[in-house]
């Protein structure tokens, strides 16, 4: 494994680099950060999912475009909210799989490459969305380094979600 | 121009009428130094940034959340001209400061993120598209001074 390289300027700030971290990779502290914020997340995965998604659709109306086949995009619709569980639902299970997103995520990754073709740059968004929803849900649990932990563990599902795309 | 509508102005003032910037401030910059800790580039003489402990308890680090804030209330007393408002903060931050653009943006999500957590329920979905939308042209009039 490559040692930390000693740089020439601000060095401590900077101390997170080496060769291993550059992939951005979550650390044990991350894994453990996520793990429990979702221990909290999980009673409220529902409500958490649905406005998340129903958020996006509000605040990035270009997002509409894949659900054109909805009857109804309002916020809180059944399509919606049903469509925000099975989002959530797979979010959760993939804190269980921090160790193997790529493998785990192959075939939904699969599915997005190849039928669904959403534009990758919507994974940030909903990402986006979602870290909205939980700082609103648990303001006081959702600290600058839990928020660290859990943009990079959703960086990475986004990342294992694009494997298949090209 | 920017068009706002009137839910976009009640919106805006309201928010930032009950905001209280000496506690937003701080903690949307210090949440920005964590989560995207390249953004430390800038601050090279504030001192010890070395973990999140030390960040949130850097007083360099509140006493410039509180300057941002307070620039930013320059666009929300004025939305209907962001664009010229910040005119001179843009070639500030691109000739002397040389920060790279897409930074306003990262602090604006955390800003964002703040808000919504002070917010709560208060912070609806419509509501956020206000924020950001704001938020989005005082990024994009900060960035417009750039060459």
């Amino acid at each position: 494994m490559i040692k930390a390289q000693k740089l020439p300027f601000a060095a401590s700030s900077f101390k997170w680099i080496n060769a291993q971290d550059a992939a951005m990779s979550l650390s044990a502290k991350d894994k453990a950060n996520v793990t429990a914020i979702w221990s909290k997340i999980l009673p409220k995965s529902d409500d958490i999912g649905d406005q998340a998604l129903s958020r996006m659709l509000v605040v990035y109306p270009q997002t509409k475009t894949y659900f054109a086949h909805f009857a109804d995009l309002k916020p809180g619709s059944a399509e919606v909210r049903k469509h925000g569980d099975t989002i959530m639902n797979k979010i959760d299970d993939c804190v269980n799989h921090m160790d193997d997103l790529v493998p785990y995520l192959s075939s939904l990754s699969e599915l997005h490459a190849t039928k669904l073709r959403v534009d990758p740059a919507n994974f940030k968004i909903l990402a986006h969305s979602l870290l909205v929803v939980v700082a609103a849900y648990l303001p006081n649990d959702f600290t600058p380094e839990i928020h660290l932990s859990v943009d990079k563990f959703l960086q990475l599902v986004a990342l294992a979600l694009s494997e298949k795309y090209r | 121009m920017v068009q706002w509508t009137d839910f976009e102005r009640a919106t805006i003032q309201n928010i930032f009428g009950k905001m209280d910037y000496e506690d937003v401030g701080p903690a949307a910059f210090g949440r920005c130094l964590v989560v995207y800790p390249w953004t430390q580039r800038y601050f090279g003489n504030f001192g010890n940034l070395y973990n999140a402990a030390a960040i949130q308890a850097n007083p360099m680090v509140a006493a410039h959340g509180k300057t941002v804030l307070r620039g930013l209330d320059k666009a929300v007393k004025n939305m209907d001209d962001i664009k010229a408002t910040y005119a001179e903060l843009s070639v500030l931050h691109s000739e002397k400061l040389h920060v790279d653009p897409d930074n306003f943006r990262l602090l604006a999500d955390c800003l964002t993120i703040v808000v919504a957590s002070r917010m709560g329920s208060d912070f609806t979905a419509d509501v956020q598209a206000a924020f950001q939308k704001f938020l989005a042209v005082v990024v994009s009039s900060l960035g417009r001074q750039y060459h």
